[in-house]
């Protein structure tokens, strides 16, 4: 067991808590990461899904295509678009922005599908507008969900953000990883593993939280007709 | 298309350990998930449980989950083993939440209709219960399917071969063709194990036939909802 206290070793060396190699950093980075790609997939993906929701047009569309998406595999995606940008962040970014579409599309869809028909029947005959049922209504309804797709993308932004690592240029958690494969910093590997583990679990908790709340500050009307 | 012909067998090779790390989880997955689901659907408390448990699992990286396991079981750095335990772990975690969903979805009037009509708990179980949560079942087993063929190329990067492999030895060597083979040749065993699923749910399960219609009506979308959410892993 000396993986155990050997990782427990690198750990607790002050000198990987510093300097651009440093944890902090490197969290900082892979937050980064993170953030922008599911900022990007959000601006593209949750327009476009809540008009598929609103309208119900595209829908077998949609589901087609998000469905064909999940079929290929990350790492193929990566390694085939950096041969094409060379070497730095820009195919890691493309291929995470692809990787968090499908989720962000299913929960923006799902989310207003799961609104009751005779909730928006009602908010229709009040003579609320197209743009105010859907944000008055649907999106305040649905948001439990459509949070929810916001969370599984992010948290395979998070996992996929360390395969990133191994094209070279993007840095990030998931350089630990890599390169402790490759030199077989064995205690490396493991520390990098658990500080990741870590963060998704960490975002992954604050994801429920977020849900909670969402469901809690719905409007009246669901809570006596669930 | 001169690369794929000039390295038929190399990618056959590939090919068939890619498939066995695939199905290997697959199976397991399935068979270890049905009891703890069917388990989860009688005891509401256990299932809140559980249920986490298998979120929590879920919610762990590949690459992160493939590195750590050796430290946990004791296999080898560069064992296939910690691939096919990591990826059979995901598949539980899928698959129980599914199985649950497709135990509770068995109506309690067919249950009791089945005690009366003098099913003893065992029988009633895989005579009843498990061919009526089927189609909920199978829509779960092809998310669990294939996302781990998906999955499985990560696999290459800690040494361990298969299709995943023609994508690293492609970017080092600048080889876009050998990358789009990887790419092609998995989608291409994804959507066959896929079709495979929904065969095999077709023979098993004839009286489903008209039942998928049904799934795509918008008032009903919390199961199908959930599997799309949990489609993909990294």
């Amino acid at each position: 067991m000396s993986v155990v206290s050997d990782t427990i070793d690198w750990l607790a060396d002050s000198a990987h808590w510093s300097g651009d190699d440093g944890v902090p950093h490197r969290l900082v980075q892979h937050l980064g990461y993170t953030c922008l790609t599911v900022a990007i997939a959000a601006a593209i993906a949750i327009p476009i899904g809540l008009w598929i929701g609103h309208t119900g047009r595209l829908r077998g569309l949609a589901v087609v295509s998000s469905g064909a998406l999940r079929a290929l595999p990350t790492l193929g995606v990566l390694t085939y678009a950096s041969l094409f940008t060379g070497i730095g962040i820009k195919a890691a970014i493309f291929t995470l922005v692809l990787l968090a579409i499908p989720p962000l599309l299913a929960g923006a869809y799902s989310g207003l599908e799961s609104v009751d028909r005779r909730t928006i029947d009602a908010a229709r005959a009040m003579g609320m507008t197209e743009l105010q049922i859907l944000t008055k209504a649907e999106i305040p309804l649905g948001l439990p969900i459509i949070i929810g797709g916001l969370r599984s993308a992010t948290l395979q932004v998070v996992a996929t953000a360390t395969v990133a690592a191994y094209i070279p240029g993007p840095g990030g958690l998931g350089r630990y990883l890599i390169d402790g494969l490759a030199t077989n910093d064995y205690p490396q590997v493991v520390a990098g593993s658990i500080v990741v583990i870590a963060l998704a679990l960490a975002l992954d908790g604050i994801f429920v939280l977020l849900q909670r709340l969402a469901l809690r500050n719905r409007p009246v009307t669901v809570r006596t007709a669930a | 298309m001169r690369w794929v012909q000039d390295n038929t067998d190399k990618i056959g090779d590939l090919l068939l350990s890619h498939l066995w790390l695939s199905i290997v989880p697959i199976v397991l997955g399935f068979a270890i998930a049905l009891p703890i689901g069917w388990f989860a659907s009688r005891h509401p408390r256990a299932k809140g449980l559980l249920l986490s448990i298998a979120g929590v699992l879920y919610t762990i990286p590949s690459l992160a989950f493939f590195l750590i396991l050796p430290g946990i079981i004791g296999t080898g750095f560069l064992s296939p083993l910690n691939v096919v335990v990591a990826l059979t772990v995901y598949a539980v975690a899928i698959m129980v939440r599914s199985a649950t969903d497709a135990f509770e979805s068995v109506s309690p009037a067919v249950l009791d209709a089945a005690t009366a009509a003098g099913f003893a708990p065992a029988g009633r179980a895989f005579l009843v219960e498990l061919p009526l949560a089927g189609p909920v079942l199978l829509a779960g087993l092809r998310v669990v399917a294939v996302s781990t063929v998906s999955l499985v190329s990560v696999g290459a990067l800690i040494g361990v071969n298969n299709l995943g492999s023609l994508f690293t030895e492609g970017y080092r060597t600048d080889n876009d063709a050998e990358i789009l083979t990887g790419v092609v040749a998995i989608v291409a065993i994804a959507l066959l194990l896929d079709a495979l699923i929904v065969l095999a749910g077709r023979i098993l399960l004839p009286w489903n036939r008209g039942a998928r219609t049904r799934s795509r009506h918008p008032a009903s979308p919390s199961v199908s909802f959930v599997q799309r959410l949990r489609g993909a892993r990294t």
